[in-house]
């Protein structure tokens, strides 16, 4: 079995001989055509860099992130502190390590807490139809007409700045995009030949939304899910750059712009590296969720 | 007619859909508004006092008409940082985003338009790359970064701006206010030394803002262009021998124009969001700023007052848009 996943002969035959064989083989084609994607690989390799990163964070740290040394407030870069150090002498290699942390932290949050609503209310409207697609699909009009980043400001001001309330009003202003594509997804199966079987073969509603439709409905949300991953990092820094998300001294790379500001005109390096990172991470991931996007979604343009 | 109707109770349900968050946002979920604004150490007798004065004993549905009837005589409360009724506030402050918002606006449309037409004409030419790396850069770039590297540039380097703010220190307050967009208060006093003043502090961040609604503004032209060439007529024209730029501009052009305007309106909702993250680091003393600076200070009646005139704006300018759209093509 792990020796036929080097044979290529195996993995693009046209008659697999069994379900495994199928399914490896055209996850191999989809990762083909991927590869050959320039912007897409490198957005990839770039995404798997930063989650090392934030990974092995304190393994690659040359400093503590927190530790402050007035005495070396404002360093350019130098040996000792690769990116040069902080207002208040910190490490800012260290804490851009342990700030992608912060932000994928946030990232995974979001996403984890929003596909899954948005794949549920989605699939149950377009399933159902009739007056439960009419009210849920007239609350999520509600919410996409909302201005998101005011109503997201809004809201961790009534609860309390922190990384939990940014990621609760992240989410609040995310869900509603996915539960349109989810319900136009369904909407198109739920009149499918091979769907009518499976009701004619006594599924209930429940197995049919959950076996047969939400499944079916996964690519087009992970691509979108990509896509949506460089606005929520941006999202995330605008936030904390307006001291509403992660609050100090966390090394939130938007808090990090916040605070160090007011030394443009002088330590110009101190603010923008953080922005750099951010505008890779965004830049990283825009490129993957295109190219996965042309790989598994070719139907768009 | 039908359709506009429903488009009008659409945006009544959606603006009610607003109050009723805005509503929770500013009384339910905040543990206790009168501790955040008398503080943990008042007298109960006090306490009790502003309970009774915000209606905060009554049940919830009282309190919610009671806000909805005081929004409705256009009562949004006092500012506690300002002690001037939110409302008065947002007038002042208002313009100056608006002003800020149209500039970006003017310049991304004169740019993006274009750009995208272009790009759609000569597709995988040079111009139709840099288009694609300039979108790229627009979904991938934070406002505060962008904000930060042109002041460095057109500012501490290259002395090209002004700086931060509206109004140098030595024009403010030398123009009556009329309209409250300093660049055509000045033109109405016929003061050019202010208007110029005006103009070079609006520039710099206008054209940040400008940016990241071009790049979708280029983005839509060109993939909408890209559609109207490959039709029918246009092939039509060509064989007539019309020239390319007549062909373009007149046929092909002319026949996106309805869908480009829903994308602009779109787009204008969408920069004065954008204008929230502009105005805090170009210290742009607009509604922005005014709701960033009522943020940090927990001032939550400034706070509500600001999304609620913000979040109807836009919601009016993306129903005009559809609006538009329904009115000027007769096929929706």
């Amino acid at each position: 079995m792990i020796a036929h996943l080097v044979d290529r002969a195996w993995l693009l035959s046209d008659s697999p001989q069994s379900r495994a064989q199928a399914a490896l083989g055209s996850a191999y084609r989809l990762w083909c055509d991927f590869r050959a994607n320039g912007p897409a690989f490198l957005g990839l390799v770039v995404v798997v860099i930063l989650l090392l990163a934030a990974a092995f964070a304190p393994l690659l740290a040359t400093h503590d992130p927190l530790i402050q040394n007035l005495g070396q407030r404002l360093q350019p870069p130098s040996a000792d502190h690769w990116l040069g150090t902080d207002e208040l002498g910190r490490d800012v290699y260290s804490r851009l390590l342990f700030g992608a942390r912060v932000t994928l932290g946030i990232v995974f949050a979001v996403v984890v807490l929003v596909a899954p609503i948005g794949l549920a209310i989605g699939c149950i409207a377009g399933y159902y139809r009739g007056a439960t697609d009419a009210i849920l699909m007239r609350v999520t009009d509600i919410f996409l007409a909302f201005p998101r980043l005011i109503l997201a400001l809004a809201f961790v001001a009534a609860i309390k700045p922190g990384i939990g309330s940014a990621v609760i009003a992240i989410a609040l202003t995310t869900w509603p995009p996915y539960a349109r594509l989810a319900r136009a997804e369904t909407l198109v199966l739920r009149d499918a030949d091979y769907i009518a079987a499976v009701r004619m073969a006594g599924a209930s509603h429940r197995r049919i939304i959950l076996r047969h439709i939400m499944p079916l409905c996964l690519g087009s949300l992970v691509v979108r899910v990509t896509l949506d991953m460089s606005s929520i990092i941006i999202f995330t820094a605008s936030l904390g750059f307006l001291g509403m998300g992660a609050q100090p001294p966390s090394p939130e790379w938007g808090a990090m712009i916040a605070t160090a500001r007011r030394f443009l005109l002088e330590q110009w390096w101190v603010p923008l590296i953080p922005g750099i990172a951010i505008l890779v991470a965004s830049l990283a991931f825009n490129l993957l969720g295109d190219g996965l996007r042309d790989v598994l979604d070719p139907k768009q343009d | 007619m039908i359709k506009l109707g429903a488009t009008a109770s659409s945006l009544a349900i959606t603006l009610f859909g607003l109050v009723v968050v805005t509503f929770f946002i500013g009384r339910v979920i905040p543990i206790d508004p009168v501790i955040a604004i008398l503080g943990d150490h008042a007298r109960p007798e006090l306490v009790d006092r502003l309970r009774a004065e915000l209606a905060l004993d009554q049940p919830l549905t009282t309190q919610f008409w009671l806000y909805l009837g005081k929004l409705v005589q256009g009562d949004l409360g006092r500012s506690v940082m300002t002690s001037n009724p939110v409302l008065d506030d947002i007038r002042l402050y208002f313009p100056a985003t608006v002003e800020l918002g149209t500039t970006a606006m003017i310049l991304s449309t004169l740019i993006g338009v274009p750009l995208g037409v272009i790009s759609a004409v000569r597709r995988n030419s040079r111009i139709d790359q840099v288009a694609r790396v300039v979108s790229l850069f627009g979904h991938s770039l934070p406002i505060p970064v962008l904000g930060l590297v042109s002041l460095l540039l057109f500012y501490a380097w290259l002395g090209w701006s002004p700086g931060t703010g509206r109004l140098g220190v030595a024009y403010v307050g030398l123009i009556p206010a009329v309209t409250g967009f300093l660049t055509v208060d000045a033109l109405i006093a016929g003061d050019l030394e202010v208007f110029w003043d005006a103009l070079a502090h609006l520039i710099l961040p206008a054209a940040v803002l400008a940016y990241f609604s071009m790049a979708y503004i280029s983005r839509m032209t060109r993939a909408f262009m890209i559609e109207a060439l490959s039709g029918e007529y246009v092939i039509t024209a060509r064989a007539k021998g019309l020239s390319a730029a007549r062909v373009i501009w007149r046929h092909a052009f002319g026949n996106i124009a309805v869908r480009l305007v829903t994308v602009l309106a779109l787009t204008y909702a969408g920069l004065l969001e954008g204008a929230v993250v502009t105005e805090m680091i170009f210290s742009w003393p607009g509604i922005g700023q005014y709701l960033t600076v009522s943020l940090m200070n927990a001032d939550m009646n400034a706070v509500i007052g600001a999304t609620l005139v913000v979040g109807s704006v836009y919601m009016v300018m993306n129903m005009l848009a559809d609006i538009v759209y329904r009115v000027l093509d007769p096929r929706v």
